[in-house]
């Protein structure tokens, strides 16, 4: 039997991967991408409490965090399309006008 | 039994996970997530989810990836990005720190809620003789219901946002 | 009867308005009798207002006219008030009657000027200024009055002031007043500090609680107050500004700084005697500098050529008396000097005018002499005017300054040898002018004899009435002297008589004044104790004193035993060579600390203001840079700020 608290080191390790994946990358796509390791990692995260704490609710919310993830991607590559389609080549790093 | 899926597991999620993150070229990283999403599928497998875990292929790995890999192609960006580089100074650094710290006190946490406590079945219980999929649906259809039709909605307003995102601009009549 | 009070003040407050208005209109001599009758119908309510004093038993000799309420912010309350009391009413009867009489002095004197109406404009908004000084029954109804009367001897000093000097000497009386006005201004502050009001008598009477201040208190204001009076009333060191105040016409010099504005000062310290009955030090101190300014301005009297100037070291010296008497609690016979003063004082002068007028602007007194016959009202009232104030008995001089010197022996001696030596040299330069003026060679008839550096002979001297003075020369008997129009003679002849009898005042043993004052001063009179005996031996001192005096300048300038020049050094010619001295010090050190001043406005509160605006510029360009755009970097921010709150909450957690 593995500890519930492996599943946690495991679901944090994936996170903090993705998060600094986030802060690195300039590539729009591949930043997108490690966001939704991070989603993954907070979905591993429920399923290991619902399990412990023998409750369907947490399932329930990781089954939610999936279909607004599908949505958000949806979105997102929308928006990116649109970026990229006027200035191909563009990185994260060109989207700067708001600098002060 | 349980320890050698699990460590196989992790290592397939935490390799593909630094994959995507070091690969310069951004098909690799796409792949390199399809593995990683592989991998959690099979932790909710031995988690008993087994309902997420079919979800996950079919969803995640089957459409957000596909999506993701369309887009690198249609746009053309798959060529490589460099990585040795970084314009905005300070920024590895920074980011290095702020993973550790995160980690670290992520970890702690982890360590510490060994012992969970809190309220047993506060949403319905998940043991008992009717399959994953019946007690998922039936929470989701009765508690849930109002949080569904939402979520509906939104993948509605999803996709139209998409499209009209998506969209070419119109050229304008006069020459 | 008593509610006629209000007009004494309102009537030259009328006329300076109608004279505003309608001034250049009503011309020369109108605007003059105009301005003449206001001040007269001032006189006359000020007697009606004292007849209904007399009416009152002596305790209830105190009526309040409140016109309005000024000022009434958190505990701070001053009305518009007169207060009719025995000083004050005293004083107005002086100020408004020997007012009225120069005011008709002036309508002759001024005659052919181009500014006539503007002359009697500027009288008569000062004898309103003078009024509302005596009558204000609290502090800052006097100061306002205070201030009038500076801001009208400004405007009357510079009268001619296409004449440089003039309006040099304009300038340096206002100022040299200020520095005594921001003594005046501090003493209120105390005031309303220790006690909470300004007002004299009532229910908010300063003066009934004075024997509830601390002695130091006390002692600040008196003094401060004094600082005020000694700018006011010409005291050492800020006397600097009378003798150049010549400058102006000499009915103003005979108003303004004889009988009227410098006495503002030792009303002043009678009016707050309370409070200089609590500190000892500060009587003493005003004593003392009474007496030092006294002697101090003899001794430069006596070398003094211009005739007018002669007389305004006499004023200083005189006033000097009046301060001496206020320090050893002579209050009674402060006042009494003071109206005795204002008669004579205002007599010389207008004779002084009259002289001038006489030998055609000629104010170099070397370049008179023998005027006796020519000009026989004026030599007679001048002489008049000379007895009284020598002291010789039984003119009014004689009793008011030996009631002084009386005190002053009952108090310290040697203040009454410092008043005794004074009387003397009062004597001698008086003495002295006289015979230069009027008896003697007839000197103008020579030319240019005299050393050529008299500057002051120069006919640059009242332009307008030079013209006037050759439109009369057509008149009279060509370059030769002569006597003045009677519209100026009949104020000198008036003025000659109540010298002779205003002794009568305050005789010894009758006391009038003394027992009318009573109710006003209360416990502060200081009863006369020396012997009936010893006060007749110092009479006799001082008369034989003045007889001296008299004596030595005759044998000087009558019988030319000694020669002059040796008697009239440089030193005291030019004061002591004070005014040169201020001089120095104002521009050296004055204009450093003014640099400094400055300078320290300059970098420090101004460095302050601008600095916290360069602070706050200076902080904006260097927080700017944290906006840099980069999504990545704002994302890195929200990261760390995630990663805090964790570390917090778990750090609240496990403890």
């Amino acid at each position: 039997m593995v500890d519930d608290q492996w599943y946690l080191i495991l679901s944090a390790v994936l996170f903090t991967i993705g998060g600094v994946g986030v802060l690195v990358r300039r590539n729009p796509l591949v930043m997108f991408m490690c966001v939704e390791l991070m989603l993954n990692a907070v979905n591993l995260t429920f399923v290991t409490f619902s399990r412990s704490l023998d409750d369907v609710g947490g399932q329930v919310v990781v089954f939610f965090v999936l279909v607004v993830a599908a949505a958000e991607v949806v979105v997102g590559l929308g928006i990116i399309v649109s970026i990229l389609r006027r200035r191909p080549g563009a990185t994260a790093d060109d989207v700067s006008l708001l600098r002060g | 039994m349980d320890a050698v899926v699990f460590v196989a597991a992790a290592a397939i999620i935490v390799g593909g996970a630094l994959g995507v993150v070091l690969s310069p070229n951004p098909v690799h990283s796409a792949l390199m997530l399809v593995a990683t999403l592989f991998g959690v599928a099979v932790i909710f497998v031995q988690q008993e989810a087994h309902f997420l875990a079919a979800v996950q292929v079919i969803v995640y790995a089957g459409a957000i990836v596909v999506l993701f890999l369309f887009v690198i192609m249609l746009l053309g960006v798959d060529k490589a990005e460099v990585l040795t580089t970084e314009p905005l100074g300070g920024q590895r650094p920074a980011a290095a720190a702020v993973g550790v710290a995160g980690l670290g006190l992520a970890v702690l946490l982890a360590v510490q809620a060994a012992e969970v406590t809190g309220a047993r079945s506060l949403s319905g219980k998940l043991s008992g003789d009717e399959s994953n999929l019946e007690l998922i649906g039936r929470s989701l259809f009765t508690d849930h219901l109002f949080a569904f039709e939402a979520t509906s909605a939104l993948l509605v307003i999803a996709v139209v946002g998409a499209v009209v995102l998506a969209r070419r601009p119109r050229e304008p009549e006069e020459g | 009867m008593l509610s006629a009070v209000w007009l004494v003040p309102a009537l030259p407050l009328a006329g300076f308005l109608v004279l505003l208005v309608a001034g250049r209109r009503l011309g020369d001599p109108l605007a003059g009798w105009f301005a003449t009758a206001m001040v007269g119908a001032s006189f006359v309510a000020g007697v009606v207002t004292f007849a209904g004093l007399v009416a009152e038993d002596e305790e209830e000799r105190s009526f309040t006219f409140r016109l309005f309420e000024w000022i009434d912010v958190g505990g701070f309350k001053v009305d518009v008030s007169f207060l009719a009391d025995p000083l004050s009413i005293t004083m107005v009867l002086f100020v408004t009657g020997v007012g009225t009489l120069i005011h008709l002095y002036s309508i002759g004197y001024m005659h052919g000027d181009e500014r006539f109406s503007r002359f009697f404009l500027y009288l008569n908004l000062f004898a309103f200024s003078m009024l509302v000084l005596v009558l204000g029954d609290n502090l800052l109804l006097t100061f306002l009055g205070w201030e009038g009367v500076g801001v009208c001897s400004y405007l009357l000093i510079a009268f001619w002031f296409e004449r440089n000097s003039a309006a040099v000497a304009g300038k340096k009386a206002f100022v040299t007043n200020r520095v005594g006005d921001w003594g005046f201004m501090v003493a209120m502050f105390l005031t309303f500090l220790a006690l909470g009001s300004l007002t004299y008598s009532g229910e908010d009477g300063i003066l009934e609680r004075a024997g509830s201040l601390p002695e130091s208190t006390a002692l600040g204001i008196a003094l401060l107050l004094f600082v005020g009076a000694a700018g006011k009333s010409a005291q050492l060191p800020l006397y600097v500004w009378l003798p150049d105040a010549m400058e102006g016409p000499t009915p103003v010099s005979a108003l303004i700084h004889a009988a009227t504005m410098v006495t503002a000062g030792v009303y002043l310290m009678v009016r707050v005697a309370p409070i200089l009955e609590q500190a000892e030090t500060a009587s003493t101190v005003i004593a003392v500098i009474g007496a030092a300014t006294a002697l101090f301005a003899a001794t430069c009297a006596v070398a003094q050529r211009d005739i007018k100037r002669v007389l305004a070291y006499s004023t200083i010296s005189q006033l000097g008396y009046m301060f001496l008497a206020v320090g050893v609690g002579a209050y009674v016979a402060a006042i009494f000097h003071m109206v005795t003063h204002a008669f004579f004082k205002a007599l010389l002068f207008l004779g002084a005018g009259s002289v001038i007028h006489g030998v055609h602007e000629e104010q170099d007194m070397r370049r008179m002499g023998a005027l006796r016959a020519l000009m026989p009202v004026t030599a007679a009232t001048f002489i008049v005017g000379w007895l009284a104030i020598a002291g010789v008995p039984p003119f009014a001089g004689f009793w008011s300054k030996d009631e002084i010197l009386a005190s002053a022996w009952q108090d310290n001696k040697l203040l009454w040898a410092v008043g005794a030596v004074t009387a003397v040299l009062t004597a001698y330069y008086m003495s002295r002018q006289v015979f230069l003026v009027f008896f003697g060679d007839a000197r103008w008839r020579e030319a240019d004899q005299k050393s050529p550096d008299e500057a002051l002979a120069e006919p640059e001297h009242e332009p307008a009435a030079a013209t006037a003075a050759a439109g009369d020369e057509a008149e009279h008997h060509g370059d030769e002297p002569h006597e003045s129009p009677w519209l100026m003679l009949i104020p000198l002849v008036v003025l000659a008589f109540l010298s002779i009898v205003g002794g009568a005042l305050n005789l010894p043993g009758v006391l009038t004044l003394e027992h009318w004052l009573e109710p006003v001063l209360e416990g502060d009179l200081h009863e006369l104790e020396v012997a009936g005996w010893l006060q007749i031996t110092l009479a006799l001192t001082s008369t034989v004193g003045a007889v001296l005096g008299i004596l030595a300048a005759r044998e000087v300038y009558l019988r030319h035993r000694v020669p002059a020049e040796r008697l009239e050094p440089e030193v005291l010619q030019h004061a002591w060579y004070v005014d040169e001295g201020l001089s120095a010090a104002v521009d050296g050190p004055g204009e450093a600390v003014a640099d400094g001043a400055a300078a320290f406005d300059r970098r420090g509160i101004d460095g302050v203001v601008n600095g916290i605006a360069t602070v706050v510029r200076t902080g904006g360009s260097r927080l700017r840079v944290v906006q840099t755009g980069y999504v990545r970097n704002y994302a890195l921010g929200i990261s760390a700020g995630a990663v805090l709150l964790m570390a917090f909450f778990i750090a609240r957690a496990s403890f």
